[in-house]
């Protein structure tokens, strides 16, 4: 949309820290701890991109979201985003960028939510057309239109999410930072909020970028990924990367006609049995084993499984990080 | 700004939902002002003056004190922003492009004016009606009053917008309000008017901000010398430099609040 900022980066960190102080112990014997939540974080996001930023809770994904959305200061290292310092020119930032916490809600708990979306309005000075015109773009695109009135109390979980998705976008922001935004979501509300956040990113050329520990989430939408693990940068690349940086084989489900002990195949190692059903890692052509073992046993349904990226991710922690600090 | 007048509107549009808690505390002030007034009037009937008021005085300001206790909340209840700040979701607040104290501000007018009209209003006439109050007769002096009034939400809301921030490092305010619920009434004259303590407490507690809530509006209905300046005018004068002093303190805090301080929660 901006022609004028293409090339720079929207999101620049460099050597990007923050460190806690614990007090701990009983009241007269207190110690001071310094905990580091984020450790030398240098990342380039670029406009258009959509990243995911993973990690397991605790690794400091949100502590980075909140350094680079202005409301956590960094102890120590330079971030920008939209070519603002986002600590101190928080405001002007909130102008620039949309941003939807999975978990909170920017919307008025005991009002319509049409009265929330009217707010941005006045919020982000928005030009009364042009805001209307939004509006009914995101209203059709996210289907608002019948709870619109609605008091966002008695939305559900996933009519919510996409009224703060528009409220968060309704000033066409550069950069959309989402921290975990399909949460506790239901599968038909997480493939329409993909969908169109792939569609946000391809029409309007709005940077994404995104927490979450969703698998769907990163396959469907993350061209790149970045892993974060005890606050420092553990991956950073696209996702066949990741999953190739670390032996994490696929798993073949298979429910045999009747209970059997392991089935013992060239290409597989049974890991699991549940009466008839068994679970096999793969470390040759599952085509092969499949016809293996659909030859030796009555088989009544096959799945083959993909590694999932948080098992890929958990792998990449305990090899690739060094044990000790 | 637009987005200050929509938030101040909703403040008013959400406390107008809560109209039994408007009657039941509408009850509450009408009854504890008549108790009250009864015993400064027994007070009052051993000594027919105390530093300047008689018992008419005493009475009115009785009813002031009542009127106004929603409306500057000095016992509470607490901004719901100390709330957002304790579970995290203050975290919303600050990514709006708006900054977080004229939002709260806003909001807490809403909330304010509500409370002017549907308790104030009603709790000053019963006392009007039960009592023989001292009411000013110049138009003028209404409008100071009002003046007077609008100004004690405003320096409320300071106090209590600072209140909150110390949340940002307490992670609990409930101490803050133990202390300030007791001592808060007791320094802004809503418990005794502060002409009833000694002279030289009354003249420290009067320029303290908390004075600005209710002794100052009543010396101002009541027209009384011993405000600054000896008139009317000054009682506002006061409250401005109260106002502009806690909402400049507000704003600095503020600042220091979430650049050294943690946002609760992932």
């Amino acid at each position: 949309m901006t022609s004028s900022h293409d090339d720079r980066p929207i999101i620049e960190t460099l050597g990007l820290s923050r460190d806690f102080t614990l007090r701990e112990g009983p009241l007269l014997r207190r110690r001071r701890r310094t905990v580091s939540a984020v450790r030398d974080v240098t990342l380039t996001v670029r406009p258009g991109e959509i990243v995911g930023y993973l990690g397991p809770n605790g690794a400091g994904k949100s502590s980075t979201m909140k350094m680079l959305t202005g409301i956590l200061t960094p102890t120590a290292g330079r971030v920008r985003v939209a070519g603002l310092e986002p600590s101190r020119e928080r405001t002007r930032l909130a102008a620039r960028i949309g941003v939807v916490f999975g978990q909170r809600t920017t919307l008025w708990w005991d009002l319509p939510l049409r009265d929330s979306l009217e707010l941005t309005r006045h919020m982000y000075r928005i030009p009364a057309a042009d805001h209307a015109r939004r509006l009914a773009e995101l209203t059709d695109l996210l289907d608002l239109g019948p709870f619109l009135a609605t008091p966002v109390r008695q939305l559900s979980l996933g009519q919510r999410m996409r009224g703060d998705l528009t409220a968060a976008l309704l000033h066409g922001p550069e950069l959309l930072v989402l921290d975990e935004p399909t949460i506790g979501l239901d599968v038909v509300s997480k493939a329409a909020i993909r969908a169109f956040l792939l569609r946000l990113n391809a029409e309007e050329g709005t940077t994404i970028l995104l927490t979450t520990h969703d698998l769907g989430d990163v396959e469907r939408l993350c061209r790149r990924v970045v892993v974060i693990d005890r606050g420092t940068l553990a991956y950073d690349g696209d996702l066949a990367g990741l999953r190739a940086s670390v032996p994490a084989p696929r798993v073949l489900v298979v429910d045999l006609a009747a209970p059997a002990p392991p089935v013992e195949v060239p290409g597989g190692t049974c890991v699991r049995v549940e009466g008839p059903r068994q679970w096999l890692e793969l470390s040759d052509n599952p085509a092969a084993v499949i016809a293996e073992i659909t030859r030796r046993h009555g088989v009544a349904d096959l799945t083959l499984r993909e590694p999932d990226i948080e098992h890929v991710v958990a792998a990449l922690y305990r090899g690739a990080v060094p044990s000790a600090d | 700004m637009r987005v200050h007048r929509a938030v101040f509107a909703r403040g008013l549009r959400r406390h107008s939902a809560y109209r039994v808690a408007t009657l039941s505390g509408l009850l509450t002030n009408s009854v504890f002002g008549v108790i009250n007034a009864m015993v400064l009037l027994a007070l009052f009937a051993a000594r027919p003056e105390i530093n300047g008021y008689d018992a008419r005085d005493a009475v009115t300001q009785v009813f002031v004190a009542q009127a106004l206790l929603a409306v500057v909340a000095v016992m509470g209840p607490p901004l719901d922003l100390e709330e957002r700040i304790r579970d995290g979701a203050v975290a919303t607040d600050l990514l709006r492009p708006v900054p977080l104290q004229s939002w709260w501000l806003a909001d807490d007018l809403g909330r304010a004016v509500y409370q002017l009209v549907f308790r104030a209003v009603p709790t000053f006439a019963v006392g009007a009606l039960v009592f023989d109050l001292r009411l000013p007769d110049d138009p003028l002096r209404w409008v100071a009053v009002l003046t007077s009034f609008a100004l004690a939400a405003v320096v409320a809301f300071g106090l209590r917008y600072l209140y909150a921030l110390a949340g940002f490092w307490l992670t609990d305010t409930r101490g803050v309000w133990a202390v300030a619920g007791l001592l808060g009434p007791v320094a802004a004259g809503a418990l005794l008017p502060l002409t009833l303590f000694p002279p030289a407490v009354a003249d420290v507690l009067r320029l303290l901000p908390w004075a600005s809530m209710v002794q100052v509006p009543a010396e101002v209905l009541l027209g009384k010398e011993s405000l600054p300046g000896g008139t009317a005018a000054g009682g506002p004068a006061l409250q401005v430099l109260w106002a502009a002093a806690l909402l400049a303190l507000g704003a600095l805090v503020t600042s220091r609040a979430t650049r050294r301080v943690v946002v609760q929660g992932g």
